[in-house]
């Protein structure tokens, strides 16, 4: 565009400046395939079964011209016994269902066993998107919300990879996730990983991302349990452009069982259209079949909500609350779901935490299916919704909305702890392997490093070596186990050993399952039954107390401690109380009222001024617009319009300023009302010497009837409430305690510090 | 198993009697001390298809039926060696196999070689369906 630039609004210049004008927006256009709830293309719900229950047409189209999606999903995923019933029901009615917490989820999952993919997309389009967040609270599988981590490294080191694993459990993660820059890293990568993992209260489940054949090794020799990566599509075409048939992933699937490996399916809005076969169909409906699919493909779970295709989905009018209806179909089909969350859907911090707000409220299997607990720049996977960078941010809204979101805070030392144990755990594992030995430097750039590119370690080639020894030699977990223990690490043995336990049971198998303290939690023992106020997840107090321990919170000794000494800064200006205060009678007399506090229990302003020193400036500002200074301590109250106006009737101008300990500053005149006053200073933490001096010099003009112009304190948009607020109500409360009601005013001898000398 | 299999769950803590590695060892044998006397070796690490079919029933009895057979397919597919899993996996791919004979084939081969009765069924169920859609074209 060259328009030019003088004709135009400079707000919408400014606003061509802000990051939200990165992200694109994309129009409704469903003959492309751009639809979010709802194509002229969609086939209308509809089910016909033949005498001997056989179906012969579903959604539209007639058995013999079912696609390879139609014809799994009519075999193995419509229940007849239900599917009369359920499709008979009004979508807008099984909509209402969902949001009732008097209908329970096990009545609504058998009702989804008998609808059409069609059916199921019709009904969650009926809701909006607070009804479908409460609605997937409501049918979520599990209990307690859990959360995924990425944990990957741009150089695939195996010591920061550790090290990293070790801090994602530490916060709470359930599953670590990792994947390679070169696949050959594969196995020193899940060696790190499995390591690190074990590292402070260990158990959480692992995987390495790669391709199926060597993920099957991988998960067989112990060093994975679970893996995500069994991608199904909403169209033939697509599914067959990526490379399976639902048989082939119903195999897979069963192998990965057969090999005690966890499986979860992936896919999600907007795939079919990045793959070119999207049939002109709404991305949900399109979402609706590859849920049924997974349902009848007797996979536990999927990770669902977009995934790769949430930012185009997202580009989309609606589509965000597109993303939350297709989580919400998955958790009504029975699966456990993994919700998204795990791309970076915006360049936004705005849309970034509205995006992720409705998963905190709601709770999720798994709220991302895959936070990125490393640096952006180190996601193998590509930057997550929420990265390495925003943790702390997750972590406030953890305790905002007092949600779990599975994870909470760690303090520096505890972070440093277990990256130290991590770091030395995996070089003695690689060292008693005979695999590498890592040295000292190398060590200690990774435990303090934040991402790779901090770190001296080993270089590409090493990393890749020992992964191909690590394969090539068979080394399993029982190798891992062993060294850890013969290395003194007897503990992180221990962890792993209890995790391998767990596969011979196959306990974390079922929907759900995660494993924390050594236990499996799953849909099976923990399942979600929430109705209504006083049911379903809440934490306890202890999980209360932990979540809410974010860094930097401060309490009433704190800020006594940093500010509010009882000694004043030494060297600073004296001033002390000579008696009860008079009314003064020089026509030029204006009164510095101060507060209670100031200067006997606070001695610092919140812009970080010494208080004898902003009454300094006030003094000689007054002495400078011809006024006469006299200070006076106001005790019966700590108001500043009422220090301002006190101070007035005092002077002989009926001039007065008030001026409270933390800096907010008022001029006031004897005739005007309370909260009419003449000039005020209220964003204390803004202002500074020079604008103090400036005050007290338009009092002195003021005193000469001249009309000076105002100081204006210009703020440049900080929130300064959230900076100061906690601090400032704990200031005042010292104030208004030393105010006595009725105590008369103080006459304060003050002299400057150089006056003084 | 009775519709009471949810009571056995998890195994690990309800059942841990009913569990046992392919070697034969129990949970309570999976300790680090076992480890560094070499009585566990890495067999020890997979499950087996007793513990996958107790599963299934848990499954099942928390109405979940498709994941059930899941978990009977999976017990199947224990015996069957890693290189005719990844084999028969990359046949049903689309375009791998020539003919839905060929798939057929391999259905027989799993229900007879692995006595794989539910595995064979789904093949042969892939194989009428990708003649029917023409699924059978060379892809590379």
């Amino acid at each position: 565009m060259t328009q030019d630039q003088a004709s135009r609004w400079k707000r919408m210049q400014e606003w061509d400046q802000r990051p939200l004008r990165l992200d694109s927006f994309s129009e409704e256009s469903p003959e492309n395939g751009f639809a979010v709830f709802h194509s002229p293309w969609d086939p209308a719900p509809g089910l016909t079964l033949g005498p001997d229950g056989a179906i012969l047409e579903m959604d539209g189209r007639k058995a013999a011209d079912f696609d390879i999606l139609d014809a799994f999903i009519a075999a193995h995923h419509i229940d007849r016994t239900v599917a009369a019933e359920a499709m008979a029901l009004d979508s807008t009615v099984v909509a209402r269902m969902l949001v009732d917490v008097n209908v329970p989820r096990e009545g609504l999952e058998r009702l989804a066993r008998g609808m059409t993919p069609a059916k199921l997309a019709e009904v969650v389009g009926r809701l909006s998107a607070l009804e479908s967040t409460f609605a997937y609270s409501k049918m979520r599988q599990r209990h307690s919300p859990g959360n995924q981590a990425h944990v990957t490294n741009a150089k695939d080191d195996p010591l920061q990879l550790a090290a990293d694993s070790a801090i994602a459990v530490a916060l709470g993660f359930d599953e670590i996730e990792t994947t390679m820059r070169v696949a050959g890293n594969a196995w020193a990568n899940a060696l790190a990983c499995t390591v690190g993992a074990a590292a402070g209260r260990g158990s959480t489940l692992f995987q390495c991302s790669i391709e199926e054949a060597e993920e099957l090794k991988i998960g067989l020799a112990g060093l994975a349990t679970y893996a995500e990566t069994v991608s199904v599509y909403g169209s033939e075409r697509s599914f067959v452009d990526g490379d399976d048939t639902p048989w082939s992933k119903t195999f897979l699937t069963a192998a990965y069982a057969s090999r005690g490996i966890k499986a979860r399916c992936t896919s999600g809005a907007g795939s079919e259209l990045l793959m070119g076969f999207h049939e002109k169909c709404s991305v949900l409906y399109l979402e609706a079949r590859c849920l049924c699919l997974q349902r009848a493909m007797g996979v536990q779970g999927t990770q669902n909500g977009g995934v790769d295709g949430a930012p185009l989905t997202a580009s989309m009018p609606g589509g965000i609350r597109e993303l939350m209806a297709e989580n919400l179909l998955a958790v009504w089909l029975g699966l456990e779901c993994a919700s998204g969350n795990d791309t970076k859907t915006s360049e936004s911090e705005i849309r970034i935490g509205a995006k992720i707000t409705p998963y905190l409220l709601a709770g999720s299997d798994l709220i991302t299916s895959g936070f990125g607990s490393i640096r952006a720049y180190d996601n193998s996977f590509n930057p997550s919704l929420f990265n390495a960078e925003e943790m702390e941010d997750y972590l406030v809204l953890q305790r905002d909305f007092e949600v779990d979101g599975g994870l909470a805070p760690l303090t520096e030392e505890e972070a440093l702890a277990v990256r130290r144990q991590a770091v030395e755990a995996i070089d003695d594992v690689l060292d008693e392997l005979g695999l590498a030995r890592a040295d000292a430097g190398m060590k200690a750039s990774v435990i303090h490093a934040s991402g790779s590119d901090d770190t001296e370690t080993f270089p590409p080639v090493r990393t890749l070596q020992i992964s191909r020894d690590i394969a090539a030699r068979g080394l399993t977990a029982l190798d891992v186990v062993r060294a850890l223990a013969l290395r003194g690490h007897r503990a992180m043995a221990e962890n792993l050993m209890s995790m391998l336990r767990q596969r011979v049971s196959g306990d974390y198998l079922q929907t759900s399952a995660i494993v924390r303290d050594g236990k499996v939690v799953s849909a099976v023992n923990d399942p979600n039954h929430y109705s209504g106020p006083g049911t379903g997840y809440r934490m306890d107090e202890a999980r209360w107390s932990r979540v809410k321990a974010v860094r930097g919170t401060i309490n009433r000794s704190h800020v006594l401690d940093a500010e509010g000494s009882h000694e004043a800064p030494t060297g600073s200006a004296q001033f002390y109380p000579i008696g009860k205060a008079g009314k003064g009678h020089d026509p030029h007399e204006v009164v510095v009222g101060i507060s209670p506090a100031f200067g006997e229990r606070l001695h610092r302003t919140t812009a970080g001024h010494a208080v004898s020193d902003v009454l300094d400036a006030l003094t000689r500002g007054i002495l400078e617009g011809g006024g006469m200074p006299r200070v006076v301590r106001i005790r019966h109250t700590a108001d500043t319009s009422f220090l301002g106006l006190s101070a007035a009737h005092l002077a002989g101008s009926g001039y007065g300023i008030g001026i409270q300990a933390k800096g907010t500053a008022i001029i006031h005149h004897r005739d005007r009302l309370p909260h009419m006053n003449l000039e005020l200073f209220s964003n204390a933490p803004l202002v500074s010497l020079e604008q103090y001096r400036a005050m007290g010099r338009n009092a002195g003009r003021m005193t000469w009837g001249e009309t000076p112009e105002p100081i204006i304190v210009t703020n440049d948009g900080q929130a300064l409430g959230a900076r100061f607020h906690p601090r400032v109500a704990l200031l005042y409360a010292i104030e208004t305690e030393m105010s006595e009601p009725g105590a008369e005013p103080e006459e304060m001898f003050f002299a400057s510090a150089e006056r003084n000398a | 198993m009775s519709t009471d299999a949810r009571n056995l769950y998890p195994l690990s803590e309800k059942a841990p009697h009913l569990v046992r590695s392919k070697t034969g060892l129990g949970l309570e044998d999976f300790t680090v001390d076992a480890v560094l006397e070499g009585r566990i070796v890495a067999q020890d690490l997979a499950i087996t298809p007793e513990a996958l079919r107790l599963q299934a029933d848990v499954a099942r009895a928390t109405d979940r039926d498709r994941l059930a057979e899941n978990f009977e397919r999976a017990a199947e597919l224990v015996a069957v060696p890693q290189e005719m899993l990844l084999d028969t996996y990359e046949l049903l791919r689309p375009g791998r196999a020539k003919s839905a004979d060929q798939l057929r084939e391999r259905a027989t081969l799993m229900r007879v070689d692995y006595g794989a009765t539910r595995i064979a069924a789904l093949i042969e169920e892939a194989a009428d369906v990708c003649e029917r859609r023409g699924l059978f074209t060379k892809r590379f």
